[in-house]
């Protein structure tokens, strides 16, 4: 019976064809939507994920994230450095500034400066040159979505000048970076250079980036760190969440790609009910034949979900599909570099696509089963 | 056989041997406010081997009786034995078994499935039953052959003739072989020629020692084609004989 209800569907290849459109769909919807929104977020950690060899960041009370921060005296260096269980510790400035490029343009920038002695702070892999470069005069790194902005034309940024606060600024290098919330252009350093950029007040150590011993968790450390120095201590893990959490709470983000999510679902569900509803008017008199002749609403049941089913894993799977190719042909485009769909993501749309075939394969089951098979002779 | 020595419907028990045997049976609807009877109390008897013919006006209850008899419409009162089964006091799902197993349907429209071809609409039964695919089919063609279209096998029903399609269903009506086969109005849609030959096709295929087989109809063309005619009137059956009665 359930290769005559798969039949009954196919045969009909208008309804068959519009009901996997819907589903496929409410599944390219679902899954793209929430995917940018995922990655998109997650920029909000991309910071501190570009410098992976910092266990702990220390910094001030009253920061929050990597942008949102307030200068430290310069002596929370030697505090941070006299805690047990710290194995380094090194100075990390992050600041606002305006540059100039070469076309006279102005672009606000993220300056990053880097400690001088260890480079500990830069992203670990260069798409050109290398962190050597820093150690010649007015040398900065630009990460390569900075490259994109400031260089439309395609033009090698390499030896490229800018002014950076009235300073001069050669770049030297192109780092490997995962690009900030915002796409800003980021510039990397060396923490001498950078204060010279940053045109200064007396404190401008942003944070102090700490190693831990071996044997000492981050979480520990962290602890210690607070108690000791009164500064706030924050493991890498933590860092990242508070700058994903700070975009969640600070932007009208999570509504707008949840409203279009939960557009996603309504639209399958208008599509797919709308068409399975006609599907099944249409077969109704075949469908009271069979309960005449003999077949039971259990087995009607099956067919109709097996009618649901079949429409559900073909629909679902070309909207993964076509997620997948859309993430893939703006892969080259920096705004979605690294961008990759979290497991979790296909499978929030497997259950909405379940939930949709559930909902309306049981409103269409509904009327099947209240036919009276005497309508039949009818 | 049935009633030469005793007639049982006078004493309301139901002879062994009836095919089907109804006893008080009456059928209400509701129309709005009222309540309308459609049947008053039917006590009847159809024997296997026989085709019998139910006629009667438009409206005087012949499709509400022979929904009855066949087990898909629950009478208000009374009681149907089919073979000897007292079917509305089987369970909803017995009672859905018992149709697929012992009763073949040739309806007005045929409800053929348009996208399976003639001999998988023709098995429809025998899959319902649980019977191997390619075994449905392979019987199935067999009985299109016996109704002289086992070349149209293949084809799905709208590359089918009217009457080819009757044809295919009246093959899924009596691939199970089923011992009760009931028809409403087969040839209604059907010039006289054509309807004499599905008479014909339907004498030779459908009656048997042991199985029945009812037919509704009100198509006077045919009615010297019968075994038996039962007249039903408003509801009653005011007629039991081989002819027609004089006036009708
Ligand atoms: N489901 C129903 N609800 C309400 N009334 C019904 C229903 N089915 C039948 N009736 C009424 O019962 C009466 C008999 O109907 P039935 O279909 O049995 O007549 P019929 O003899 O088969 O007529 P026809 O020759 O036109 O097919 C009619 O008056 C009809 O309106
Ligand atoms: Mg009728």
């Amino acid at each position: 019976m359930i290769w005559i209800a798969i039949r009954m569907l196919t045969g009909d290849g208008q309804k068959f064809y519009g009901l996997v459109f819907g589903i496929a769909f409410s599944t390219l919807l679902i899954t793209q939507q929430l995917t940018i929104f995922v990655n998109l977020i997650e920029r909000g950690a991309s910071s501190v994920y570009n410098v992976p060899t910092a266990d702990v960041w220390v910094m001030d009370e009253v920061s929050r994230t990597t942008d949102v921060n307030y200068p430290m005296a310069s002596t929370a260096l030697d505090r941070v450095r006299s805690v047990p269980g710290v194995e380094w510790a090194v100075p990390h400035l992050r600041a606002g500034a305006s540059v100039r490029s070469g076309d006279g343009d102005l672009e606000g920038v993220s300056i990053v400066g880097v400690d001088d002695a260890t480079l500990i702070g830069l992203p670990l892999r260069m798409v050109t040159g290398s962190a050597d470069v820093l150690s010649q005069p007015d040398s900065v790194i630009i990460d390569d979505v900075g490259v994109a902005r400031l260089f439309e034309d395609g033009r090698s940024p390499i030896e490229e000048r800018l002014e950076l606060n009235d300073q001069r600024a050669v770049i030297r290098a192109v780092a490997d970076a995962i690009p900030s919330f915002t796409s800003q252009v980021t510039l990397y350093t060396k923490y001498s250079q950078a204060l010279r950029y940053v045109p200064g007040t007396r404190n401008r150590l942003s944070f102090v980036l700490v190693g831990a011993s071996p044997g000492v968790t981050a979480g520990e450390l962290a602890t210690r760190i607070e108690a000791a120095t009164g500064l706030r201590a924050r493991t890498r893990d933590q860092f990242a969440r508070d700058g994903v959490d700070f975009i969640i709470q600070n932007t009208g983000i999570p509504l707008n790609f949840g409203i279009t999510v939960a557009l996603g679902f309504i639209v399958g569900v208008a599509i797919v009910g709308l068409t399975f509803s006609l599907f099944i008017r249409d077969n109704i008199k075949q469908f009271g034949a069979l309960k005449a002749i003999g077949v039971t609403n259990a087995k009607i049941g099956r067919m109709v979900a097996a009618q649901a089913g079949l429409v559900g894993l073909i629909g679902y799977g070309l909207g993964v599909v076509g997620t997948v190719l859309f993430i893939w042909s703006f892969s080259a485009n920096p705004t979605f570099k690294g961008f990759y769909i979290p497991w979790q993501i296909p499978l929030i749309s497997l259950v909405a696509v379940a939930l949709i075939l559930a909902l309306t394969g049981w409103l269409a089951l509904r009327n099947v089963l209240r036919t009276e098979p005497a309508s039949v002779f009818r | 056989m049935s009633g030469v020595l005793l007639d049982t419907s006078a004493i309301g028990g139901c002879n062994p041997a009836a095919a089907i045997c109804t006893r008080g049976v009456t059928r209400d609807f509701k129309a709005g406010q009222q309540t309308i009877t459609v049947l008053h109390g039917i006590d009847l008897d159809v024997r296997s081997g026989e085709l019998t013919y139910l006629v009667g006006e438009s409206g005087s209850g012949k499709t509400t009786l022979i929904s009855i008899m066949c087990g898909i419409l629950w009478p208000t009162l009374g009681e149907v034995k089919v073979f000897g089964t007292d079917i509305y006091s089987l369970g909803d799902t017995e009672l859905v078994e018992f149709r697929l197993k012992n009763i073949g349907f040739i309806f007005q429209q045929y409800n053929l499935i348009p996208s399976i071809d003639a001999a998988s609409n023709a098995a429809v039964p025998l899959i319902a039953q649980g019977v191997d695919r390619n075994e449905a089919r392979e019987r199935a063609v067999a009985m299109l052959e016996r109704l002289n279209i086992g070349n149209q096998a293949a084809k799905l029903p709208n590359q089918l003739s009217g009457g080819q399609q009757q044809r295919v269903a009246i093959a899924r009506a009596l691939v199970h072989e089923p011992r009760l086969v009931v028809c409403d109005e087969p040839t209604a849609a059907l010039d006289a020629a054509s309807g004499r030959r599905v008479m014909d096709l339907l004498r030779d295929v459908a009656v048997a020692a042991d199985r029945a087989c009812i037919i509704v109809t009100h198509d006077n063309r045919i009615f010297d084609l019968a075994d038996r005619i039962l007249v039903l009137e408003d509801g009653r059956i005011t007629h039991d004989g081989k002819h027609m009665p004089e006036g009708h």
